[in-house]
């Protein structure tokens, strides 16, 4: 079993403090692909899906994919798989980058890290051996410091993935970031991380991957960089304008969320938009290891009270920062987004809390005593220094770093989180894209966009344009996306490329990879088995099936302007269609029937 | 006139596809580090450079090599080293200024860069920018020169 996968995990007690190197478990990696499907089955073997996310009981995992480290098409990823702080569901976040190549080249496909460290530590791996030392120099520094301290004390070609100042004092959806600018973002894995007082994990390998078919593999390549660059989207649009792209094109189709979710049209997205970060702050494009698209903005701020230097802003985070706070400074949006990558925290969570505290404000739910400022929509300045207190835990910015739902419950305001199950939606508005809106609900981690990313076809038109307002149809829409991203997650190839290449490109590399003999449906059955097996830890976890459900707001308060004034979400029409199509009982829960089918009962 | 691999450093993206794909046709493995062309990448510049071994015309491994195992073809313009005659003295690896020639610890002989035998090679192949090409004509050269000249003309139009 050394073809695609490398056969082997790597297993950390920080409690006890020693390293130990595991076989991969090959029947589980056939069945769960890799990646995000693979650490979530060991997840569920190995924890109880009721254990408190910030005991030692809780594990953490970083997971690379069958192809991840090889060429194909945007084949540099990993995920992080535990239990969320802040959602309390299966966390699984995505980064790119160069780490997660390294982590295969180094020999393993995974680490599991259980337990906790007395001490504040770092994990050094160097080609097949692992060890843990001292981090306590590290403590407090920031992601940018860590890794340019662990290139100096360990190894100069070392690629690292750390946690900031958010991890270790506990901002809920602190993330992990490697690479100095590439985050696994949501959900708050960064917090679990630094609650096991792990500080940073440093890789160095100089092996390599290999593949079942190497002939077969090659021309998978080429038909998929083919497809790429004849893409629109993959081959022009993320290259030049990366996903900020869609401030414009969501401001048009009336559905980028404004002011907390108020309004769905931002007079200010011109401001904010893609084409006006490459004329101002843009130095230029970047890829990830092995990807062709290059979406990575590279940006720098002079002359300017914002002054600095960094990656992004991305869409979601001029989204969050910006329009949901009814900010329209793009200096200070890019200098906020580079504070919450040098502190470690997610720019969706941490902007939509910003938007949602600004609401609590202008109704005189919280005081300006209490802030320590005023906090209107628009106020830039107020932003950019609750971004700098959050990172440091300091006064109300620790309210911050709670997310918007235990901040809004805090002053009697639940429904003013923008939330499903405590995570924070992203850019798009339920009510202008239903099919979005079911995503939200339904989702295993909360209210995300990059589980089943309908915005493609109920926006962008592809693989074909469907009526963002239409019910009809979008729960089996939505049942096939989320299903061949849990794929495509597992796989180790970034989400992007699936605008350009779809299930028989997966098909074809996956097998060539690693000799299996899968069809498109086997596929596609084993993302349905990965999200159903989610599930079930949510499930067991307590969340219930009345949580697939959206603020209060989405439901009953119509958009008030744009394409699509006057409507609400119609979740509770497509809700029953989507546990239909998934196989599920009408209560949401997976049927006996349906369980056996996939081998989970 | 000899085709080379010309590099275009503005249009690299840092995606390393040159490394993944040189290592998986010559060494049969996604390796980034038996690579016979670099991708280095400076984040905090946003700087990515690549680099390869450019066949020069009177090759200091070729001139130090005590075994005669390295020759230029001056038709094909690659620098070649002769497996059967190397002996894995590392002598070309001292003598070479750039780096661009390495022992190799599997195989135990001289490796470099041979324009994939004379195949279309492979980093150009997949090269996602165009950042390599492969040409007899260094078009790089010319485009960077352009760049120096449209400032002249665009200067003089002001006047």
């Amino acid at each position: 079993m050394n073809k695609g996968w490398k056969g082997q995990l790597l297993r950390v007690d920080l409690t006890a403090g020693t390293c130990k190197i595991e076989a991969l478990n090959e029947e589980w990696a056939k069945a769960y692909v890799g990646g995000r499907g693979l650490a979530s089955k060991y997840l569920c073997e190995e924890i109880s899906p009721d254990v408190d996310p910030m005991s030692p009981k809780n594990k953490l995992i970083m997971a690379t994919g069958p192809l991840t480290g090889t060429y194909g098409a945007a084949n540099g990823r990993y995920m992080v798989v535990t239990k969320s702080p802040l959602t309390g569901t299966i966390a699984s976040s995505n980064s790119g980058g160069y780490f997660p190549s390294e982590l295969k080249y180094a020999g393993f496909d995974m680490i599991i890290f259980e337990g906790k460290s007395k001490h504040p530590v770092y994990l050094q791996i160097r080609d097949g051996k692992a060890e843990l030392v001292g981090a306590v120099h590290l403590w407090g520094k920031s992601t940018n410091e860590t890794e340019d301290a662990i290139l100096s004390e360990f190894h100069g070609d070392a690629k690292i993935a750390c946690i900031g100042s958010a991890g270790e004092i506990g901002v809920h959806y602190a993330c992990i970031v490697n690479d100095k600018h590439r985050a696994a973002g949501r959900s708050g894995v960064g917090m679990v991380m630094g609650s096991k007082n792990l500080k940073a994990v440093a890789v160095r390998g100089t092996g390599g991957v290999q593949v079942a078919n190497p002939k077969a593999y090659r021309d998978a390549a080429l038909e998929a960089y083919g497809m790429l660059k004849e893409n629109p989207v993959t081959g022009q649009g993320l290259g030049a304008l990366g996903t900020p792209v869609l401030v414009n094109v969501m401001n048009q189709s009336g559905g980028l969320p404004t002011r907390n979710a108020q309004t769905g049209t931002f007079e200010g997205a011109e401001e904010i938009s893609g084409e006006t970060l490459a004329s101002t702050y843009l130095k230029r494009n970047k890829s990830c290891m092995g990807c062709i698209i290059s979406c990575g903005r590279v940006t720098k701020i002079v002359d300017n009270k914002y002054a600095g230097d960094g990656e992004g802003p991305e869409y979601e985070t001029l989204w969050a920062i910006g329009a949901a706070c009814g900010i329209s400074d793009l200096a200070a949006i890019t200098k906020a987004n580079y504070i919450c990558n040098e502190a470690g925290m997610d720019t969706i969570t941490f902007g939509a809390t910003i938007g949602c505290a600004m609401e609590l404000f202008e109704k005189g739910l919280v005081s300006e005593k209490e802030i320590g400022m005023s906090l209107n929509f628009g106020d830039s300045d107020a932003m950019v220094k609750l971004a700098e207190m959050t990172a440091k835990g300091e006064g109300f910015g620790k309210k911050i770093g709670l997310g918007s739902y235990r901040l809004a419950e805090s002053y009697g305001a639940p429904e003013l989180s923008m939330s499903v199950k405590k995570l924070e939606f992203p850019a798009y508005d339920a009510r202008a894209v239903q099919g979005m809106g079911l995503e939200y609900a339904t989702s295993n981690r909360g209210a995300c966009h990059v589980r089943g990313y309908l915005i493609s076809p109920e926006i962008l038109g592809l693989p074909e344009k469907l009526d963002p307002q239409e019910t009809e149809g979008k729960a089996g829409w939505l049942k096939i996306f989320q299903d061949f991203t849990a794929v495509v997650d597992s796989s180790g190839v970034c989400l992007f490329t699936t605008f350009g290449i779809g299930v028989p490109q997966f098909t074809k590399f996956c097998n060539a990879a690693t000799g299996t003999d899968m069809s498109e449906e086997d596929l596609l059955v084993a993302g349905d088995r990965i999200y159903n097996r989610e599930r079930m830890f949510n499930l067991k976890a307590g969340i219930d099936p009345s949580q697939d459900k959206l603020p209060k707001r989405m439901l009953e308060e119509p958009l008030p302007d744009g394409p699509h004034q006057g409507q609400v979400s119609k979740l509770p029409k497509m809700l029953p269609d989507y546990y239909k199509v998934r196989g599920w009982g009408k209560d949401g829960i997976p049927t006996e029937a349906k369980l056996q089918s996939l081998g989970l009962s | 006139m000899q085709k080379l691999i010309r590099i275009e450093p503005a249009k690299c993206v840092g995606c390393k596809t040159c490394e993944l794909s040189c290592s998986f046709k010559n060494v049969g493995e996604f390796a980034p580090s038996r690579t016979r062309i670099y991708n280095e990448i400076f984040l905090d510049e946003a700087k990515f450079i690549t680099v390869t071994c450019m066949q020069c015309d009177e090759p200091w491994c070729e001139k130090s090599c005590p075994k005669n195992a390295i020759s230029k073809n001056m038709a094909t313009g690659v620098v070649t080293v002769e497996e059967v005659k190397c002996v894995g003295c590392r002598t070309c690896v001292s003598a070479c200024p750039f780096g661009m020639i390495k022992y190799v610890d599997s195989t135990g002989k001289a490796d470099k860069c041979n324009l994939c035998g004379g195949d279309t090679p492979e980093c150009v192949a997949f090269c996602p920018t165009q950042c390599l090409t492969l040409d007899e004509e260094d078009k790089p050269l010319r485009q960077k020169m352009l760049r120096f000249v449209n400032t002249i003309k665009d200067g003089q139009m002001e006047v």
